[in-house]
């Protein structure tokens, strides 16, 4: 299992390859790769600023990884989560599950995503032309927990 | 007791820490933003809006009924937007 917090870019398909490697046991790997887009939540945006938390951060995507465990037969996790300066096209995110069969490591990799939208101690703020903005927090986020 | 700000909750208040003293009869973090919001207009400012700044207490989310006796830690920041 594990939360890694980062500034550098990450490589989606590197991090599958280094979860899987080596494992005859998984069946189903499921990986949520989030990017930032152009057309931010305030408009066309040049970059973006991820402020965190330090600490708190991963301790709470550590929570939410052992809940998903919890819920579901997970074999392995991956979070990463980047913050600081990200241009469009970054990514931002990555949610792996690793498992016997699907169904656990699709429902796991969206119950993570869902719960971390709403309550990791991450805060966007965007960069235009016009001037900068932090991005506020979407009540369909919180929905999306609450269905959980 | 150390407090925490982030975001445009720091922005607002103009400070990243601090270090408070609360009096005795400030018993939840309820009252604790009540008495925050007497001691300047930049905290009155950051708490304006009822329910919007969540709060987490020695690094744990918490409810605002949440008692503050033996906390170390207090942060204080708006409604997240990782991911």
């Amino acid at each position: 299992m594990a939360v890694r917090l980062q500034t550098e870019r990450f490589d989606t398909g590197a991090e599958i390859a280094r979860l899987t490697g080596g494992r005859t046991d998984a069946g189903a790997v499921v990986s949520f790769t989030g990017l930032c887009r152009a057309d931010g939540e305030t408009g066309t945006i040049s970059a973006m600023v991820l402020e965190h938390f330090p600490g708190m951060a991963e301790e709470e995507l550590g929570r939410l990884e052992a809940e998903a465990r919890k819920r579901w037969p997970l074999l392995d996790v991956l979070i990463v989560h980047r913050h600081g300066r990200l241009v469009p096209g970054d990514e931002i995110v990555l949610v792996i599950a690793l498992s016997a069969h699907r169904e656990a490591a699709f429902r796991g990799a969206n119950f993570m995503m869902d719960y971390l939208k709403t309550s990791a101690p991450f805060w966007k703020k965007e960069e235009r032309a016009d001037g900068t903005s932090w991005v506020e927090a979407k009540n369909s986020d919180d929905d999306a927990r609450n269905r959980w | 007791m150390k407090i925490r700000y982030f975001a445009w909750v720091r922005e607002r208040i103009g400070r990243a820490e601090e270090e408070i003293a609360p009096p005795d009869t400030v018993r939840t973090i309820e009252g604790l933003v009540a008495w925050l919001r007497t001691q300047g207009s930049e905290y009155e400012s950051a708490f304006a809006s009822k329910g919007v700044v969540r709060v987490a207490i020695d690094r744990v989310h918490v409810k605002p009924d949440a008692v503050i006796a033996g906390a170390k830690e207090i942060a204080f920041f708006p409604p997240m937007t990782g991911g």
